[in-house]
């Protein structure tokens, strides 16, 4: 114990920890880490939920209200089915869509700012850090989700507990899924500016040919085709689904607003559609995690 | 580690991007406990050798171990023993310091118990344990460097890479750097491997491989590549500098360049040479230096050129290349 130097560290005191193998529980705290990261990462930026909170607000508030307003004014079946109520699922979805591509995106950033390395240097799986990220990614979206649910009242929603979890449990899948999708296109971008180009190219046309803001039935052929190889169609009507299960509205209003997916005249079961969402969901985990294998 | 057992060793390994081969079969053996130093101009490819032996990239070709373990079919087994501090910042700096540190720790799976004393001890070491609860990115650039390899020796590696580890860094705090560098040895019992451009720093290495353009042109320690130089650099400064260098070429035998501004040549006995110089130059001398060979004479020798030049010269594309991969 004489060989105390400057810091006043005896060299015999040197705590020596040990890396152990690897194993399914080393991988599994790699992967509450890497989530544990997204989630502090996601309260200390707060601005941006705020700014995320902005675009669904805008579309609810005020395109909801104006377009109300048009529906109103023309013979539409508007009764007493507020557009506001029928845009809220669309704007749920695409609230998440939004945070959990962002979210997916803090790969690219991870990549700029050299802290990816840091990451696969790691003696994990790169399962482990895919995975994390994508319930990283996930999660943070559903907390955005949680802050959208919060304006229900707004929109004529009921607060009914049930159909509250129900949303949200859609949300978090509808964020899972998603957030793979963007790590699949994060793994080959290398600069934020391009990610944020292609996502902005991407977002539009999945939003505008997914339902979230008309019903899809009696449209055109072609519109009508586009819509169905949409995976955000099939995010979107659950969420519709479940809301107006708990409205009390007329059949035809039903009929009117809440159409549901057909596919050449058959009626989507909303199961179907979930667990078409969780097959891709999981279809895009192992993209991503063969993409990041591969650069091993 | 065992003492007979090389920490890192390297046999004729090879990479390629494309059509540039940006290390061109080089073999060299590291030996437990020591500081070793790659030396060479940005380009040379130390950074693209410092990434396969720490698993990052894969080699075109050779063989490379580390701590025992083969960096492509024992890649695992590399990283648990391996401490990585990289030339680019590698920190999350939404992050407090000890967060980033905590993050390591559960990437590593250092159990959780011992890990909490390890991370006193690695951020004392370094003198951040009272910045700990601050976020990384209001640290300065010294601060953040230290807190990498506080982060690097976290998991008690056996051999710590550091990447230009001071690059980009004031004279002050790249002496403050070193001397945790040297101090950690002592502490540690750890090999340490690193790059650097910066001669001066290479002196602190047990050892030096000088890097150029791909190839380990020279290895040895510094004071015997030194030796092996045999002469002392002379500059002078004259009235007239070509014919200066004309007259050294003919009574002398003197090959001479001018750099900055004066006529420069290296002879064997530099003191004893000034009194022949005066008389025999026929060029009115005004001001003569003799130095000891330096780094700089050592990797003129061997590539014919300064480590300076052979930045301008810019490899820049390899660089570029290098890094792009990653």
């Amino acid at each position: 114990m004489d060989t105390t130097d400057a810091t006043g560290i005896a060299a015999a005191q040197v705590v020596r920890v040990s890396v152990p193998e690897r194993s399914m529980r080393h991988d599994l705290r790699a992967v509450k880490i890497v989530l544990h990261r997204e989630l502090i990462r996601f309260w200390r930026d707060r601005m941006r939920m705020v700014a995320n909170l902005v675009q669904p607000v805008l579309w609810l508030l005020v395109m909801g209200t104006g377009l109300s307003n048009l529906m109103a004014a023309g013979q539409g079946p508007a009764g007493d089915v507020d557009l506001r109520t029928f845009i809220f699922p669309g704007v749920c979805a695409m609230s998440v869509m939004f945070t959990a591509l962002f979210s997916a995106g803090s790969i690219v950033w991870d990549r700029e700012f050299g802290f990816l390395r840091e990451m696969l240097v790691a003696p994990v799986g790169r399962a482990a850090i895919v995975v994390g990220k994508c319930l990283g990614g996930a999660a943070v979206a559903t907390g955005q989700g949680v802050v959208i649910l919060a304006l229900a009242g707004l929109a004529g929603v009921p607060y009914d507990p049930v159909l509250l979890v129900e949303l949200l449990a859609l949300m978090f899948l509808t964020a899972f899924t998603l957030t793979a999708f963007g790590v699949v296109l994060a793994a080959r971008i290398t600069n934020m500016q391009s990610f944020f180009g292609i996502m902005q190219l991407g977002i539009m046309p999945m939003m505008f040919l997914s339902g979230a803001l008309y019903p899809l039935n009696g449209l055109p052929a072609w519109l009508s085709v586009l819509t169905r190889f949409n995976p955000v169609t099939y995010v979107v009507d659950p969420l519709r689904q479940a809301v107006f299960s708990h409205l009390d509205v007329s059949p035809e209003l039903q009929r009117a607003f809440n159409p549901g997916v057909t596919w050449n005249g058959w009626q989507v079961p909303v199961w179907l559609e979930v667990v078409l969402v969780a097959v891709i969901g999981v279809v895009m985990l192992a993209g991503a995690i063969v993409q990041f294998r591969r650069s091993d | 580690m065992p003492s007979g057992e090389p920490a890192v060793e390297v046999d004729g390994l090879v990479k390629r991007f494309g059509d540039v081969e940006a290390v061109r079969g080089i073999e060299f053996t590291v030996r437990p406990g020591e500081i070793f130093g790659f030396l060479g101009p940005n380009g040379a490819g130390k950074s693209t050798t410092i990434n396969m032996l720490c698993t990052l990239l894969r080699p075109s070709g050779g063989i490379a171990r580390v701590a025992g373990h083969d960096v492509v079919t024992e890649r695992d087994k590399v990283r648990r023993n391996i401490g990585l501090v990289f030339q680019d910042p590698t920190l999350d700096g939404y992050l407090t310091g000890e967060q980033n540190l905590r993050f390591h720790a559960e990437l590593y799976g250092v159990p959780r118990t011992a890990a909490r004393e390890r991370m006193r001890q690695v951020l004392e070491m370094v003198g951040l344990w009272d910045r700990r609860g601050d976020l990384a990115r209001t640290f300065s650039g010294g601060m953040k460097r230290r807190l990498e390899i506080a982060r690097g020796l976290l998991h008690s590696p056996r051999v710590l890479f550091l990447d230009e580890p001071t690059v980009g860094l004031d004279p002050q705090t790249r002496a403050s750097i070193w001397d945790y560098i040297r101090r950690l040895r002592d502490t540690e019992q750890i090999t340490i491997f690193l790059t650097t451009h910066y001669m001066e720093e290479a002196e602190y290495c047990d050892r030096i491989a000088i890097m150029d353009a791909g190839r380990i042109v020279a290895l040895d320690t510094p004071a015997r590549l030194k030796a092996g130089v045999g002469k002392d650099r002379v500059r002078i400064s004259t009235d007239d500098d070509a014919a200066a260098i004309a007259a050294l070429r003919e009574r002398f035998g003197v090959e001479a360049t001018t750099s900055e501004g004066a006529v420069t040549f290296a002879v064997a006995a530099g003191e004893a040479f000034v009194p022949k110089l005066f008389e025999d130059l026929g060029v009115p001398i005004r001001s003569v230096s003799v130095s000891r060979p330096s780094l700089d004479d050592v990797f003129m020798s061997f590539t014919g050129k300064t480590i300076r030049d052979a930045e301008a010269s810019g490899n820049g594309f390899m660089r570029m290349v290098a890094r792009g991969r990653l």
